[in-house]
């Protein structure tokens, strides 16, 4: 079997267990699998899901150059859509199923009384033009590095989301200093990469010269 | 000390008809929302009432008894902050199966004529045990109505003879992390332990503070704060602690937990009051533990006939 053959029959499996959240929390909703308070329960785990499919989509470019296993590359639209998914939801279920568009006490919420709702807030608008630039045709009409340059927002938007997480809890923070670790690490790791990368650079100018 | 009867709150004044929803017809919004129909059948084996006890309801109410439709026995314990079995609302539930509430010593201290170590019989010996439908709200803006049974705290506090000079008194819960897995954690620890909290003598002596024991019908569960715990349903669910193995009288506003953990958020009175937010959420309305739509908040809980009195004249956005 050829390479290219067998990353297209990885493709929908992936897309198939990104699923599987979502899936599971329907499934859980309907048969009366959630807690008491079902609306806490799909607030909180489709929150925690969009800190995964972020740190799992920023954790790409780093595994990539680590164990060279370049082809995860085909995975990291979909991973960061899924992510974004995942945020469209837990938005929704804010303003809808939480507020029920009380639009007087999401304003009160954001700006006046609670500080993390803004915080996912921002981390959620930083997502829609990732979003929206993600096909070939944006890559092209932005050009790459512009491009790349756009979807650095994903930086913005994990570490806003992980505030978002560290202010809401009252006093259990071991799970966002987790995803605040997980983060630092896998912007340390490109900080060094760019490093090296320039260090090597200017090496190989010294070496030409 | 005031004693107050209460006047019967009717619940016509509390529930309103329709904001009514079970938590069966929560689940039916909540698919009618969101666009898909016949919930019912897709889920014909939703909220199973496990061990839920009759009705009490059918009883006759106390004078201190809501009339509102009480949570299920399986929602009251499978829903729980309780932070010595972990952070999730249900760890308390799961982790807590081993705990022993028996045999169980009460601590007595401080400025009293009757210190001394006391067998959990002996604490509550000579006083009836009462019925007493409780409104609970919670500092997180989610409330229930739970059906305790429990000694009233006025007659615990008159028992063990607190003197003139004695003005507050202070609960401790159980110190022991062989049997709370949060108190064994030494990184990222969530509370200090014990947890600890406080009374002004008036409010520990009003006719509404109970010791509960029972919750319907049962001892009260693990994960409820067995064998002893602090029920003021006027008061943020937090002053509600669990499992007291200490009681100390003193002239000295005592600290409690969680203000000892963020005093800009949680205070030493924790009145529920719809006015005064917390400061990373409102506080005017909360969601009933099977409802769908938010309802208002009331000041005291509901409870203002009965406890309004003792803050008379106190500014109760700086005592929150």
């Amino acid at each position: 079997m050829s390479k290219f053959s067998r990353w297209w029959i990885f493709k929908p499996v992936v897309f198939l267990a990104c699923l599987i959240p979502i899936v599971w929390l329907l499934f859980d909703t309907f048969t009366g699998g959630l807690s008491a308070n079902p609306l806490e329960d799909i607030r909180d785990r489709t929150g925690i899901w969009i800190l995964r499919f972020l740190i799992i989509t920023l954790s790409i470019t780093p595994l990539r150059r680590i164990i060279g296993w370049s082809s995860l590359i085909r995975f990291r639209r979909m991973l960061g859509l899924f992510a974004f998914f995942y945020g469209f939801v837990h938005f929704a279920t804010y303003v809808w199923l939480d507020q029920y568009f009380d639009f007087d006490a999401i304003f009160k919420d954001m700006f006046l009384k609670r500080p993390f709702i803004i915080t996912g807030f921002i981390s959620f608008v930083l997502l829609i033009p990732l979003a929206i630039t993600s096909t070939r045709k944006w890559i092209v009409r932005l050009g790459g590095s512009r491009w790349q340059m756009l979807h650095r927002l994903i930086y913005f938007s994990t570490a806003a989301g992980v505030l978002h997480y560290y202010w809401r809890v009252k006093a259990d923070i071991q799970r966002p200093v987790v995803y605040a670790l997980l983060l630092t690490i896998l912007l340390a790791f490109r900080g060094w990469h760019a490093l090296q990368h320039r260090r090597s650079q200017s090496t190989a100018e010294v070496k030409a010269v | 000390m005031l004693i107050q009867r209460a006047s019967d709150i009717a619940s016509s004044e509390i529930t309103p008809e329709d904001l009514y929803h079970s938590r069966r017809e929560f689940i039916k919004t909540a698919s009618a929302l969101l666009g898909i129909a016949a919930a019912g059948t897709i889920a014909p084996g939703c909220t199973p009432n496990v061990g839920a006890s009759p009705e009490p309801q059918a009883k006759k109410l106390g004078p201190y008894d809501t009339a509102e439709k009480a949570n299920s026995f399986d929602d009251i314990t499978h829903y729980n902050n309780y932070y010595e079995f972990g952070v999730d609302k249900s760890d308390p539930e799961k982790n807590s199966k081993k705990f022993q509430p028996k045999p169980w010593t009460v601590k007595v201290e401080g400025m009293c004529n009757k210190p001394g170590s006391y067998s959990f019989d002996d604490l509550i010996k000579g006083i009836t045990v009462e019925d007493r439908i409780y409104r609970m709200r919670c500092v997180e803006a989610w409330s229930m109505v739970i059906p305790w049974q429990g000694v009233p705290l006025a007659d615990v506090m008159k028992k063990l003879e607190p003197t003139s000079s004695a003005k507050y008194v202070e609960f401790k819960t159980l110190l022991d992390p062989n049997q709370y897995p949060e108190q064994r954690r030494s990184l990222f620890k969530v509370l200090d332990w014990p947890y600890f909290e406080g009374l002004r003598l008036d409010e520990a002596t009003n006719p509404l503070a109970l010791f509960a024991t029972g919750l319907y019908g049962k001892p009260l569960p693990n994960q409820n704060g067995a064998p002893l715990r602090l029920i003021t349903p006027w008061k943020y669910g937090f002053k509600g602690i669990k499992a007291i193995v200490n009681i100390r009288f003193t002239d000295k506003q005592p600290l409690n937990t969680w203000q000892q953990q963020a005093p800009n958020e949680y205070g030493f009175y924790a009145n529920v009051n719809p006015k005064v937010d917390h400061p990373r959420w409102s506080q005017a309305q909360e969601r009933r533990i099977g409802e769908f739509f938010k309802r208002p908040t009331l000041p005291f809980n509901g409870y203002s006939e009965q406890v309004a009195r003792m803050y008379e004249g106190m500014d109760l956005r700086k005592n929150f």
